[in-house]
């Protein structure tokens, strides 16, 4: 009883060792209970991932460029396959760099990734 | 004097180990350095855990606390079903900060400053989670692309920026890795081949003059440690992003 867990302590119960141990073992049980519990698909990581200025900025421009090359790199192929040059480039470089800034809004948490799925 | 700080990622053959047509497959430095990697993890891991002992030892508590570290991690990011992907996320983090530390030590051949090799492990990330939820979903993962409350006109636009964005993934996981690698170790090789010059250059001056690179040799080999970290880190946790759309995609 002397050293009572903080907040809920039973002060004005009498010191019967059993009732008040099992009383801590359950508020421990709670409070583990809560803690413990994961969170499901939380973005909360997201934000421990950047612990350096350096890793995140370098996290968000990796996104833009690739979702630029990757636009590129599609639109030059139907260009090539199809014979459509320059349609092909011009349209897919610029979903690209819609799906780079996309990348990159994510990344920053500015859009929440699944949130426009939520309902 | 030459001095070349990208003379460090060179790959070197071995020794032969067989022959595809006309292309030539050989033991290279690369191949021996993952050897290693793989060899020490798997000896650390099983020594460690041999003791099984209730008040671990020292390497005990070491890979206990990886697998916690790895555990949390899958946990928080892919929610409790992604434990199914445990062993793999475990594997890749320990083998990617395994490679990454290695290159640390003068000498030593950083394995993940070469873009096939993390292109190759971000592509499979990339198989797993389209595989994964292509025969868990079937053709409800494809909802993914398509975002609820978007007006029926602009709908295409969206998917299509939507497919393009999770094409792009492998690149950027990719090149996160490889980039911060190469840049560190390019970084390390020119501030020493700055102490070499000077000393070449200006002679005893020159060496006294070369304690400034070198104490910058000291700090960077710290940062270089930090990122090395970091790095395996954020790639295992893209990959626990990456799955958790595979498991839950759009819900």
């Amino acid at each position: 009883m002397a050293d009572g867990p903080r907040g809920t302590g039973d002060r004005n119960e009498p010191p019967d060792d059993e009732a008040a141990l099992s009383a801590r073992l359950k508020r421990l049980g709670n409070r583990l209970a809560q803690t413990n519990r994961p969170s499901e698909n939380g973005s909360g990581p997201r934000q421990t991932a950047d612990v350096s200025g350096f890793a995140r900025g370098f996290r968000l421009s990796t996104e833009l460029v690739a979702g630029v090359l990757v636009g590129a790199m599609i639109g030059w192929l139907l260009d090539r396959w199809l014979g459509i040059s320059p349609w092909g480039l011009i349209v897919f470089l610029l979903l690209g760099f819609a799906a780079g800034v996309l990348n990159v809004m994510r990344a920053a948490g500015v859009v929440r990734d699944r949130q426009l799925n939520d309902d | 004097m030459a001095i070349d700080p990208i003379h460090q990622f060179q790959i070197i053959d071995l020794f032969p180990v067989a022959k595809i047509g006309n292309v030539e497959i050989a033991f290279t430095n690369s191949a021996a350095f993952m050897m290693l990697a793989v060899v020490g993890l798997t000896a650390f891991l099983v020594v460690a855990t041999a003791g099984r002992g209730l008040v671990p030892s020292r390497l005990q508590s070491a890979a206990e606390i990886s697998y916690e570290f790895v555990a949390a991690t899958v946990r928080s990011t892919a929610g409790a079903e992604g434990m199914k992907f445990f062993p793999f996320v475990f594997t890749l983090f320990m083998f990617v900060l395994t490679l990454n530390m290695i290159g640390l030590i003068p000498y030593a051949f950083t394995v993940t400053s070469h873009i096939i090799i993390t292109v190759a492990l971000a592509i499979t990330v990339f198989l797993i989670v389209l595989i994964y939820g292509l025969w868990r979903h079937g053709l409800h993962f494809f909802n993914l692309f398509v975002p609820k409350g978007v007006p029926i006109y602009i709908l295409p636009l969206i998917v299509a920026i939507e497919i393009l964005s999770f094409l792009s993934r492998p690149v950027s996981h990719s090149v996160r890795l490889f980039a911060n690698m190469l840049a560190g170790h390019i970084t390390l090789k020119v501030f020493a081949s700055f102490i070499i010059m000077m000393g070449g250059g200006l002679g005893a001056i020159g060496w006294l003059g070369g304690i400034l690179p070198l104490a910058m040799i000291v700090a960077l080999t710290a940062l270089e440690t930090l990122v090395a970290f970091l790095q395996a880190y954020v790639f295992a946790i893209l990959t626990c992003i990456y799955l958790n759309d595979a498991i839950h995609p759009g819900h």
